[in-house]
């Protein structure tokens, strides 16, 4: 395959898991805007979504109407675990030392990951599932494109829209944006904080959920340890993008994935998590507001 | 003066347990396997110690304490096995060169906020287990010599690695020769810098980053002495623990790793000398009690619900539930729970008191401090 | 002093483990961990085959009780398992343990207390070279990439094979090398590319490939990554035949249409069965419930093989762990993963078998046979 075919194959691929990355990413990003957490868990609640998705579809097999069924039972379960963890784990440690929240944090991931493994239903084995070709691969010259890819890309990219128009223009998202800019004040203002910041998690993990049917879509291999690696690059792009940014978040986890994707196919794949922390240790050192975010000078 | 005497009652005190253990363990009532955890649980308490001091003491959350462990690990592996060095040099590289990549990793990282330097950490952990599994490889490349015989063994891992005593069978007696007496020293360390201005400042920057920076502390210079001590001792752990087991393979220093460290420090008590020696030994004991027994008695337990409330699905076969997962599920579940209702931790950040304890004359009277 | 403490424990150790009535074996499984399943399926038929010899009276009238260690998949743990089994337990063998990384843990420690240690499962070449006290029951990676080679040479008429292989996993990584060794050495063309134990986006690897235009494609890993590979694979417009290893077994029974028409070795065939695999595999699935794979049937032989050693040991009146031993090297017979002698270094000669994945009419995945290779 000549170079600018497999550049062009690469793209594609990068784009694909890149609009993964970006719908996770916006989770952890607003999270961390609105109360200053960087969630661990958020990468479970993606595997979360997708074991939902393998139920749906293993008792239903694939039709039209088990996707739908499929998306809302995964949206709507990452929705209330997301909820359940802020309320329980996360809204106590408001008002506690950083650090403390981040190893709450910790554990709840690490609890998240091993918990269902003592279930039998779900249990330790990996599970995998036959995806049936829904659609033919396209081929342009010598590089082929799985439609599926170029799906999860413009879901995610449809996703990403919403997003920006409710944080934007709806009520909830100018409460959002107030307590991320200033919790106190916003509270003083008659903002209820706490059904904002569970709005938040609702939304962050309503998309990780979707992230996850997708990412099993892709990958139809589950294993209650999937979600770290999404996870953690994903926070890595949140980061790229600067962390609190949703613009950011977004070409932070298309930029990502399209790096990933080019120095696999160009460098080679052994070097590429060595490129994803480098870039998270270059952008930490030289802008670590991030590209797109805004530093905030801390006062005393 | 009082540090001086603290110092030596601890010695005192280290040595009279070192007598006791050691003459449970030739009358043949501290069993090898025993004596196997108890050794393991050395090494624990060493690396929670080291991190202790960053996160702890210092208040910088780290996450990649297992690349540490790995690098003293390896180093002293390789060292023992290719370059077939005696012990107590390998040891002492082993903990210098983890220092060395201590102060590599620091220098960036450090000015960083605590949340990224968690997640560098992190990362830096899982490089540096890629990194070894390739080890090999780029040498081969850089001496361009296909055909070289590795140093780290790569995913196959080092094996054959020396052990304390040549007679691999009391491997572990003498593996405890050495461990006890580093952990202790370790112990004597830690407290000493803790007792110093240098600790106090540590503490300082913990507490407020901002005010220690305003009372004219050297912020980044405290955090990367810190950071490179504990990389150190991390390496020292890492070095002792090469010749106990005697084989190394990458995948054994992973996350999961790291986190144990980090669930033995806030269990303890950031900030607690004593309370990681307690919890690094109680919950290595822990582990493997989960390991062994803990899947005999969860199972046991199903089979009685399972006979007692649906005795109609016995005939389908006995229910078993994989336990193992349990112990990582207790460790998540300790780690919230400690963080909403007990963040200090089993010792918060006291000590126990020892050299009041032993110095304060029993007929004295506990003083109050006005 | 610690002398005298050292030779008293080793011999404690040495007569400790047959009391009057009993004779104590271990095994090291992953139990738990990411390969519990395949853990399970070769504990079950350790089990059965100790089952088995208890019933049949036992050997000359003891009985044998069976230990089960858990190292769930970590080499840590498989120390401390057999530092159990050696001091605490007191067992004459050891069978175990499953994965070269565990095992490779304690054969050092093995030989140092000269406690047989036959493992049913670990392929990987260095294995035994420890000592005289470690047995490898199943071949060893160098041959099966050499049996793989050679097929795609010879069978399959490939010139040039692509393998993707775990870098980062040494049963992968020892069988690529193995497999391009001979491949090459018979004048075939090589091209691979590497990912990392729990990647599972092989787009772009898959893509530098296809770019040397192979004739076939060797994907030396366990089934659960092999599963992504296959789908990518063809979703890329792949469709050259695929060669595989012992670890795809676990394919059987789903229904994964990519790997349709594919080719791997393994240590037995269930249909070109003898008498001993088939009433072996009936017992399986008669205690168990579910079919038994390869590497159980490796599990219930290496266990056999230990029963008879100590059988015959007992029988000339050495009970003891060198007695063992050397009844063990001296070791000749039909199971059921074939005819099983060990060489000077303890290596099993055997034969491998090539299988083919077929469909059923409901779409699950069989295996049949396609051809053995002689060592």
């Amino acid at each position: 395959m000549d170079i600018v075919s497999l550049f062009f194959q690469q793209l594609i691929n990068g784009l694909s898991k890149g609009g993964i990355y970006a719908l996770i990413a916006l989770g952890y990003t607003m999270v961390y805007g609105i109360i200053k957490l960087i969630n661990f868990a958020h990468g479970d609640i993606l595997m979360v979504g997708a074991y939902i998705a393998y139920f749906v579809f293993a008792a239903w097999g694939f039709t039209p109407g088990s996707i739908f069924v499929a998306v809302l039972f995964a949206v709507a379960g990452s929705v209330l675990l997301g909820i359940s963890i802020e309320a329980t784990c996360y809204r106590p440690m408001r008002s506690a030392p950083r650090i403390n929240a981040l190893i709450t944090a910790i554990g709840v991931s690490i609890f998240l990951e091993n918990f269902p493994r003592l279930i039998p239903a779900i249990g330790p084995n990996y599970r995998d599932l036959t995806v049936p070709k829904l659609f033919e691969t396209i081929h342009i010259g010598e590089v082929s494109i799985d439609p599926l890819k170029l799906l999860t890309l413009v879901v995610s990219l449809v996703l990403m829209t919403l997003l920006i128009l409710i944080v934007d223009y709806s009520k909830a998202g100018k409460a959002m944006r107030a307590v991320s800019f200033d919790m106190g004040a916003s509270a003083l203002m008659g903002i209820s904080v706490n059904r904002t910041v569970s709005f938040t998690f609702a939304l962050g993990s309503a998309l990780a959920g979707i992230g996850g049917v997708l990412y099993m879509l892709n990958f139809p291999l589950l294993d209650t340890y999937m979600g770290i690696m999404p996870g953690l690059k994903a926070f890595v792009a949140a980061v790229l993008g600067g962390i609190g940014s949703i613009p950011g978040a977004i070409l932070g986890g298309l930029r990502l994935g399209i790096a990933e994707a080019l120095t696999a196919g160009f460098i080679s794949s052994k070097v590429m998590d060595f490129v994803v922390f480098g870039f998270l240790i270059l952008i930490l050192l030289l802008k670590p507001s991030g590209l797109l975010g805004v530093h905030r000078k801390e006062k005393v | 003066m009082k540090n001086l005497r603290s110092t030596l009652l601890i010695f005192v005190v280290a040595a009279l347990g070192f007598g006791a253990l050691q003459a449970l363990i030739v009358a043949e009532i501290l069993d090898d396997y025993t004596l196997q955890i108890l050794c393991v649980a050395g090494i624990n308490v060493l690396m929670a110690l080291s991190l202790n001091l960053i996160s702890g003491f210092t208040g910088q959350l780290a996450l990649g304490h297992a690349g540490f462990m790995a690098v003293g690990a390896y180093t002293t592996g390789v060292l023992l096995v290719q370059a077939h060095w005696l012990l107590f040099p390998a040891l002492v590289a082993g903990g210098l060169m983890t220092a060395l990549f201590g102060l590599l990793i620091g220098i960036p990282t450090l000015r960083l906020r605590g949340d990224y330097l968690a997640i560098v950490t992190l990362g830096f952990g899982e490089i540096i287990r890629v990194a070894i599994n390739n080890f090999d490889e780029i040498l081969r490349w850089a001496f361009n010599s296909p055909d070289m015989v590795g140093w780290t063994g790569g995913p196959t891992g080092l094996s054959g690695i020396p052990g304390y005593a040549t007679n691999i069978m009391v491997n572990n007696p003498a593996a405890f020769l050495w461990i006890y007496p580093i952990v202790v020293l370790s112990v004597v360390l830690v407290m000493n810098l803790i007792r110093s201005s240098h600790g106090r400042a540590l503490v300082a920057i913990r507490e407020d980053e901002i005010s220690a920076q305003a009372m004219g502390i050297n912020l980044f210079g405290m955090k990367l002495t810190s950071f490179t001590i504990s990389a150190f001792l991390a390496g020292l752990g890492g070095a002792l623990y090469a010749p106990f087991i005697g084989y190394l393979s990458p995948p054994g220093f992973d996350f999961l790793r790291s986190v144990f460290f980090v669930i033995i420090v806030v269990l303890g008590g950031m900030g607690s000398i004593t309370g990681t020696v307690i919890a690094g030994i109680g919950l290595t004991f822990l582990q493997e009690f989960l390991r062994t027994s803990a899947k005999d008695a969860g199972n046991g337990l199903v089979v009685l619900i399972q006979q007692n409330l649906f005795p109609s699905t016995i005939s389908a076969g006995a229910w078993s539930v994989d336990l193992v997962p349990l112990s990582q599920v207790l460790f998540g579940l300790i780690l919230i729970l400690l963080m909403i209702f007990r963040p200090g931790g089993l010792m918060g950040t006291r000590e126990l008191p020892l050299t009041r304890w032993l110095t304060t004359p029993w007929w004295r009277k506990k003083e109050s401090l006005p | 002093m610690k002398k005298f403490a050292s030779l008293a424990m080793a011999l404690i150790a040495l007569t400790g483990f047959a009391s009057a009535q009993t004779i104590k074996i271990g095994t090291i499984q992953p139990l738990t961990g990411a390969i519990a399943v395949y853990g399970k399926n070769v504990t079950n038929a350790v089990q059965l085959a100790v089952d088995e010899v208890n019933a049949a009276g036992g050997i000359n009238g003891k009985k044998v009780e069976l230990i089960v260690e858990d190292d769930s998949y970590k080499p840590d743990n498989t120390v401390a398992a057999f530092k159990k089994l050696a001091t605490k337990d007191k067992v004459i063998a050891i069978v175990g343990a499953l994965t070269s990384n565990c095992t490779l843990a304690i054969t050092s420690l093995a030989q140092g207390a000269q406690i047989p240690l036959i493992t049913p499962t670990s392929t990987n070449d260095k294995v035994t070279t420890a000592g005289n006290y470690i047995f490898q029951a199943c071949y060893k990676d160098s041959f099966q990439g050499k049996v793989v080679a050679n097929f795609a040479t010879s069978t399959l008429k490939a010139k040039n094979v692509g393998i993707l292989f775990d870098n980062a996993n040494d049963y992968s990584k020892g069988l690529k090398t193995n497999f391009e060794a001979t491949f090459t050495a018979s004048g075939g063309k090589v091209s691979s590319e590497s990912y990392a134990t729990g990647d599972k986006d092989f787009n772009a690897q898959i893509a530098k490939i296809k770019a040397s235009k192979p004739d076939a494609l060797f994907l030396p890993d366990y089934y659960n990554a092999v599963s992504l590979l296959a789908k990518q694979i063809r979703a890329a417009g792949i469709t050259v035949p695929l060669l595989g290893a012992d670890g795809w077994d676990d394919a059987v029974g789903t229904d994964n249409a990519d790997l349709v028409g594919a080719y791997y070795s393994n240590h037995f065939a269930k249909e070109s069965a003898s008498s001993v695999a088939k009433s072996y595999m009936t017992a399986y699935s008669a205690k168990y419930g579910n079919e038994t794979d390869a590497l159980a049937a490796l599990g219930y032989d290496a266990t056999k093989i230990l029963l008879g050693a100590i059988a015959a040991a007992d029988k000339a009146g050495k009970l003891t762990s060198p007695g063992v031993r050397d009844a063990l090297a001296a070791t000749k017979g039909s199971f059921v993963t074939g005819n099983i002698s060990f060489d000077a270094n303890r290596n099993t000669v055997k034969s491998a078998v090539i299988v083919q994945i077929g469909a059923t009419d409901d779409k699950k995945l069989f295996t049949k046979f396609v051809a053995t290779v002689n060592p």
